[in-house]
């Protein structure tokens, strides 16, 4: 049905951003009342490209035609007027107007100059009720928990007459039963014959509601499908950028002996937070390599901020060393002997300002100071002699951390860790946006700690990572833990199976060890 | 460090100006007169500077230097304990004072960590309820005394230096080097630059913010004491009416920039005196009081923006 006349056919998109290359000769092409899902790793271009189709962003090449004619929106508002209305994750809503306003804010109607206020009221009333939210419509939209604010910035979108409406993760905030409203809504919209672009990270979501879906990777489209012709394990390996079945060769700075894996550090098992973990279990022994698997949104990175006190958990208990624990800040959990390497460098790792010195030693300036002066001597020599032994790229002790290269910045980081000799270490993405030498030679840096008798847990969206690196590896979906592999069970296949599995499969418990 | 170069360069420009254009200029009087007045300003804008560095902003000051100034001379000439020993009685009196002006900045670092309001809000609420309070504490009544031992920290000259530039060079440098040497200064560079990266490093963040608004708090009640103690009297309507935005602007002036994650404390000493020095030169040059204002504050802009273009 879709194919006979596209509403939307974006062709040929390119877009480059000083130094990245964030779209490449990227397509789309959304049939009418078609509900489409969007799918793609963090960086693979589909925020990109929404931002280009809304107006948000300019192309730099390509083409798109909406509804017939060729489009050329140059801000969000004019793609609107135009029948293209989107809501973002983040609610962009006025936490202090009403229900009503929020929906007609902009184009509010008017008698005599004026807001006609019971016009927009019952307007607003009406166009809720027709989605199934009964509320008041003249409270502050901060009064209304995150599920009604999200279905009111969908009563915004598609009261303005939308064509197509594109929704970014619209359910990551919700709940089950929220989500099955959203749902209901988005097959209304069907039946009107509106189209909805619909990205997530959940697959089952995704066969769910979908029509089709378009898979995106490195800036680049790799795949358009009807939804139910493809299976959940070539979605993530094409998501992915796998076959499944493949062997890879040999391409991480991991060698592919087995560590002399030892007692039991960490033992945490059944964490359950919110809506983001249900039941995530993990054990690290000392010398080994465990990796933490899972689609985006699965939980990984919330894994390790409960473990290491960053976030509290609702259930569940961390043990290191047979010894339960509850650690109510970081600091509690570094004193305990872990360590953690956030995935946001930027956001959660470096101190920019602050000079290479003083973002290695951070963590470790209580052992470096007697009363609470931090004696220099000892300080420059762990400076300098990590900056040795990480190599790491730097004109001193002095440079400010913001001037190093990602991958410079990294090992400062790792070094932040390795010079309290830890007992676990946690990393986030160890590897993520680092250059493919420095890459390498943190991987062999992590692989040399594990054979100091190191435990490592490594979070990674690369596969080859988790296969080549991992002495196990753990698998995440939905926030609960859904296999456990290890030696020759781990493999791209396997990993990418679990990931994919079926919500109903999962009730039979975490299997072992399944190729 | 390199940015307060040009700042120490233009302070000494400033002083050769005056040397060769202002007669009487390079007298211990002049000279005097500066530091003294520019010591409160200087002693409040220490402890701001080390709020600002955590991100925050403390506009409570000028309140709490009113409530420590009414608390001393409450102690020291409350008829019931006339019977101690004079000079204990005052230690007594500037001790509690101070503490108080620490335990209420101490309620300002509450309100940022644990409710997380926003600085500038959170200390809004002393900001307009300290000077209030102070005039409950004496029912609006203004303080006078005749108590030399007291004002000895706003009128004494040991070897001929006033007593409370004294205080405010060793607050400078105390604060200065604890910002260069400590845990503390690293662990209040580090919530400033970056209070998520902290956090997950081990800073304990929401103790550091608390222990700078303490410490602001505790030089606001010096710098109170002071300034009731050279004019014999105190009057909770006027002690430190203003000063947090002098103090501001020698922070910023100074090259700390507001939001967060660096400090330099000498570079606010310095920022202030700047600024004290401007101003006494356009008065000194018959310039009216009110075009002095606006000279200085647009003399605080290009100053600012200088060291924009510079970092």
């Amino acid at each position: 049905m879709a194919h006979t006349d596209p509403l939307l056919t974006m062709e040929l998109i390119s877009k480059v951003f000083p130094g990245v290359i964030a779209l490449s000769n990227a397509h789309i092409q959304v049939g009418r009342g078609e509900v489409h899902g969007l799918i793609g790793q963090n960086g693979a271009g589909k925020s990109t490209l929404i931002k280009i189709l809304t107006g948000a962003y300019r192309r730099d090449s390509g083409t798109i035609i909406f509804d017939g004619q060729p489009v050329d929106f140059s801000s969000p508002l004019q793609a609107q007027n135009n029948g293209v209305s989107t809501i973002y994750q983040e609610i962009n809503l006025v936490p202090f107007r009403s229900a009503a306003e929020n929906i007609f804010m902009g184009r509010e109607p008017l008698r005599w100059g004026l807001i006609d206020w019971q016009r927009m009221n019952r307007q607003a009333e009406q166009t809720l009720e027709g989605m199934g939210v009964d509320i008041d419509v003249t409270q502050p939209l901060m009064t209304f928990n995150i599920a009604i604010q999200q279905m009111i910035a969908i009563a915004r979108a598609i009261s303005v007459e939308s064509k197509l409406v594109v929704m970014d993760e619209p359910t990551s905030s919700l709940d089950d039963r929220e989500v099955e409203t959203l749902f209901n809504v988005i097959r209304q919209l069907k039946a009107d014959g509106i189209s909805v672009i619909f990205v997530s990270h959940r697959l089952g979501e995704l066969y769910a509601i979908c029509d089709r879906v378009t898979i995106m990777r490195d800036g680049q489209t790799v795949d358009d499908q009807p939804m139910h012709s493809i299976s959940k394990l070539d979605l993530v390996a094409k998501m992915l950028g796998k076959t499944p079945g493949e062997v890879s060769r040999h391409q991480t700075g991991f060698d592919a002996s087995q560590h002399q894996a030892q007692e039991t550090v960490l033992e945490a098992s059944d964490l359950r937070r919110g809506r983001v973990l249900h039941g995530a279990s993990v054990s690290v022994r000392a010398g080994e390599i465990v990796g933490l698997a899972g689609l985006l949104g699965s939980g990984r990175t919330e894994v390790a901020r409960a473990i290491f006190g960053a976030d509290q958990v609702e259930q569940g208990t961390v043990s290191m060393d047979g010894e339960e624990v509850r650690f109510r800040s970081p600091t509690d959990a570094i004193r305990r002997g872990i360590g953690f390497c956030s995935e946001d460098r930027k956001a959660e790792g470096v101190i920019p300002y602050m000079s290479v010195r003083e973002n290695l030693t951070l963590a470790a300036l209580p052992t470096l100071s007697r009363a609470g002066i931090v004696s220099r001597e000892q300080q420059q020599a762990i400076v300098e002699r990590f900056i040795k032994r990480l190599a790491i790229k730097t004109s001193g002790p002095d440079q400010k951390i913001r001037e190093l290269s990602g991958g410079n910045q990294q090992k400062v980081l790792l070094a932040r860790w390795m010079c309290l000799n830890p007992r676990l270490l946690i990393l986030d993405e160890p590897t993520r946006g680092i250059d493919v030498g420095a890459k390498g030679e943190i991987q062999s840096l992590i692989n040399e700690l594990a054979d100091q008798g190191l435990g490592v847990l490594m979070i990674s969206s690369e596969l080859e990572e988790l296969t080549e690196g991992s002495d196990r590896v753990v698998v995440l979906r939905d926030g609960q833990t859904v296999a456990e592999l290890s030696d020759d069970a781990i493999t791209e296949t396997a990993i990418m199976t679990a990931m994919a599995q079926d919500a109903d499969q999962q009730e039979s418990g975490v299997q072992h060890g399944q190729a | 460090m390199a940015q307060s170069y040009g700042l120490i360069g233009a302070l000494l420009l400033l002083i050769l100006f005056n040397i060769l254009f202002t007669p009487n200029f390079l007298t211990i009087q002049t000279i005097k007169i500066n530091l003294i007045q520019v010591s409160t300003i200087i002693i409040v804008a220490t402890g701001m500077t080390l709020v600002v560095a955590t991100g925050g902003i403390d506009l409570s000051v000028g309140s709490l230097m009113a409530i420590a100034g009414t608390v001393a001379p409450l102690i020291f000439l409350n008829p019931a304990l006339q019977s101690m020993n004079p000079t204990g009685l005052n230690v007594v009196a500037i001790l509690v004072a101070i503490l108080i002006a620490g335990l209420f900045g101490l309620f300002n670092g509450v309100l940022v960590t644990a409710f997380r309001i926003q600085p500038i809000i959170a200390t809004l609420v002393l900001f307009i309820a300290g000077r209030g309070i102070a005039q409950v504490l004496t029912n609006g009544n203004l303080q006078t005394f005749n108590n030399p031992g007291f004002q000895y920290i706003g009128v004494g000259q040991p070897f001929g230096i006033p007593l409370q530039v004294i205080l405010m060079l060793i607050i400078v440098a105390v604060v200065a080097w604890a910002m260069r040497v400590t845990v503390f200064g690293r662990y209040v560079l580090a919530t400033g630059g970056n209070e998520a990266a902290a956090r997950l490093a081990g800073v304990p963040v929401d103790r550091i913010k608390l222990a700078v608004y303490g410490i602001s708090g505790l030089l606001a009640g010096v710098a109170g004491l002071i300034a009731i103690a050279r004019n014999a009297s105190s009057d909770a309507n006027l002690v430190g009416l203003g000063i947090e935005l002098d103090a501001i602007a020698a922070v910023a002036v100074g090259g700390t920039p507001l939001t967060g994650g660096r400090a330099t404390v000498i570079g606010t000493m310095i920022g202030a005196m700047m600024i004290q020095l401007i101003r006494f030169t356009l008065l000194a040059k018959g310039v009216p009081e009110p075009v002095a204002r606006v000279v200085t504050a647009a003399i605080i802009l290009v100053s600012v923006y200088m060291q924009r273009q510079q970092s």
